[in-house]
């Protein structure tokens, strides 16, 4: 193998845009989990949700002539976020605010059935074969070229669809970390974290404040589904599990509960698959990420970014 | 109406049941604004039980309690939800172990307690995000408001400290700030003053009377103290097993034989059988 350095750049522009997806869906993961203490294992399924109303809304516009792809782009976004923070929200409102202050188990359980029902729902209502879609996004830019010794040029490119994804995740993870570091929304949210029962004896809506979360780490992951769907073209009732379970893996990699932790999880799980399978074979990435993970855990339990509960005595 | 006006709380009647223990029996008092109101007992009189029915914790099982706000008319108190009972109605509380967010710093736990006029100034985060000038208004009064406090508590030169970190009494003192930053008209301490040495107590009744004169708001505390209760107190409340069993000024609570026998057990010997007491007489003893 000649030309490391550029087969290495090339990995590693493939590894972000990918630890991008999972990063935006780790997001939903660590905020709920931070607020109510819960792993919402149907967040994996938001996300499919995510990208089945931005296939729909595609061929949607598609039909109605509307093909100027950075319009169409913006209504996907939007429409998808607000569909699917809807799902979020009823979601939240109808399986797991009932059994707010019952065991974790049951709302454990309550997630994963929730999981199950949404893959059927949308099998149900959409079939269950993948979903194809044309390339939305084409071209790219060359980022940097070299001769091969057998005469060849090796072309490091970056392509625009890669190039909206960066961009994409990191205006959304700046206005996030914003919301949460500099708004009442945020503070609200914080507080909930530590305390439920205080923060609603200073007046603070819990319900409403939880509902919010839902709904933000709902949009963020229909953002991750649009990007998916255009990433890689097909789409089926199954996706949200794969992602969803890679995504959670990122939560904890980062330390559940961190917000930046949850990006630092997603983007190295994105770029440890990359590497894997650019340098070894594509059929062990899996097993890499989870052996990552592990190792993790192994020596630091809280995660890379997770604060360690002291307990003051 | 007339006197409505010049009550502040008025429970009626409060009862609280857990399934077959009484925690509560019948008890009503009145609380008046601008004033120091004590509830004291033994320990298990049911104090912070009144203090959990105040704040929405438990719904009382029979009564109730109406909270005359100044300017925004009464409210029932146990229809209310916990977070309404706060924003609007303008009770807040302390807690017997100290409830703060131990990993936000001192100046952010003042400022949440202004979460909802901050939140109506963000627009619903919108603002907030945008960085209107509407908002950076709201956000820059809610922390003068918190510098005041602050200010009044003496916490002024840890402002940036995370709330975990502080010391014991000072922490008492930030949970009673971030009470105020609610803009109550009714303060419910719970024992404010445990743990807190003399001198930290002393600052702590000049921190009580400070809200009673300048902020009109009303206090309503539970302490064990009783140099404390008897300093600062204008009105005390005396229970005992779920009843109420005195009520007044600190000097006729003071002499009342009800609170005595329930503090110190009875004065006469009455109970003692007939033939113990004439063998004590014999002896010269009684």
């Amino acid at each position: 193998m000649q030309n490391t350095f550029e087969y290495f750049l090339d990995q590693l522009i493939n590894g972000v845009t990918l630890g991008s997806i999972y990063g935006l869906i780790a997001i939903g993961y660590t905020l709920v989990y931070g607020i109510i203490g819960m792993i919402n294992f149907a967040h994996g399924e938001i996300f499919m949700i995510g990208a089945f109303v931005s296939i729909i809304t595609f061929l949607t516009l598609g039909i109605m002539g509307i093909t100027w792809v950075p319009l169409a782009l913006v209504i996907v976004l939007v429409m998808s976020m607000a569909v699917t923070s809807v799902y979020g929200w009823t979601l939240e409102r109808v399986a797991y605010r009932p059994l707010r202050g019952s065991p974790r188990l049951a709302a454990l359980i309550t997630a994963i059935g929730m999981s199950i029902f949404l893959q059927n729902y949308v099998q149900l209502l959409q079939g269950a074969r993948t979903k194809p879609i044309q390339p939305v996004i084409t071209g790219g830019m060359e980022l940097m070229s070299s001769k091969m010794p057998d005469g060849g040029t090796y072309v490091v490119s970056l392509s625009y669809l890669q190039a909206i994804i960066l961009i994409l995740t990191i205006v959304l993870m700046t206005v996030f970390t914003i919301i949460i570091t500099r708004t009442p929304l945020g503070r609200a949210q914080r507080a909930c974290e530590q305390d439920r029962k205080m923060a609603a004896l200073l007046g603070v809506n819990v319900d409403r404040t939880i509902s919010l979360t839902f709904v933000m780490g709902a949009a963020l992951a229909s953002v991750a589904g649009t990007i998916f769907l255009i990433r890689y073209g097909v789409i089926d009732f199954f996706v949200g599990f794969l992602v969803g379970v890679k995504a959670f893996t990122a939560a904890v990699l980062g330390g559940i509960g961190s917000l930046p932790g949850a990006m630092l999880g997603g983007l190295l799980i994105g770029i440890i698959e990359a590497f894997w399978s650019g340098y070894f074979t594509v059929e062990y990435k899996d097993v890499a990420a989870f052996g990552i993970l592990v190792l993790v855990l192994i020596f630091r339990p809280t995660g890379l970014l997770g604060k360690p509960d002291i307990e003051k005595v | 109406m007339a006197e409505a006006a010049t009550i502040l709380l008025d429970v009626q009647h409060l009862t609280m049941r857990f399934g077959g223990l009484v925690a509560i029996d019948d008890v009503s008092f009145q609380a008046e604004p601008g004033q120091i109101t004590a509830i004291i007992g033994p320990n298990g009189a049911g104090k912070t039980t009144i203090f959990n029915c105040l704040t929405g914790f438990y719904a009382p099982t029979v009564g109730r309690l109406a909270l005359n706000h100044p300017r925004r008319g009464q409210f029932l108190l146990e229809r209310m939800e916990g977070y309404q009972i706060a924003q609007k109605a303008g009770v807040a509380r302390t807690f017997q172990n100290i409830r703060l967010f131990p990993r936000m710093t001192v100046l952010e736990n003042l400022v949440i307690a202004q979460h909802n006029k901050l939140m109506r100034a963000s627009g619903w985060t919108v603002a907030g995000l945008l960085g209107l000038k509407r908002y950076k208004d709201a956000e820059r009064q809610a922390a003068e408001q918190a510098k005041y406090w602050l200010d009044q508590t003496n916490l002024t030169d840890r402002a940036d400290w995370e709330a975990g970190n502080l010391p014991y009494g000072a922490q008492r003192r930030l949970e009673i700030a971030r009470a105020m930053c609610t803009d109550p008209v009714m303060l419910c301490l719970d024992e404010p003053a445990a743990g807190l040495n003399p001198r930290e107590s002393n600052e702590l009744n000049r921190l009580l009377r400070f809200i009673r004169d300048e902020h009109d708001a009303g206090v309503l505390l539970i302490e064990h103290d009783m140099s404390v209760v008897m300093e600062i107190s204008d009105h005390i409340v005396v229970l005992d097993y779920g009843k109420k069993i005195s009520d007044g000024n600190p000097e006729y609570v003071r002499n009342d034989k009800n609170v005595i026998k329930a503090y110190l057990g009875e004065e006469e010997d009455d109970d003692l059988p007939e033939e113990v007491k004439q063998d004590l007489e014999k002896k010269g003893l009684a």
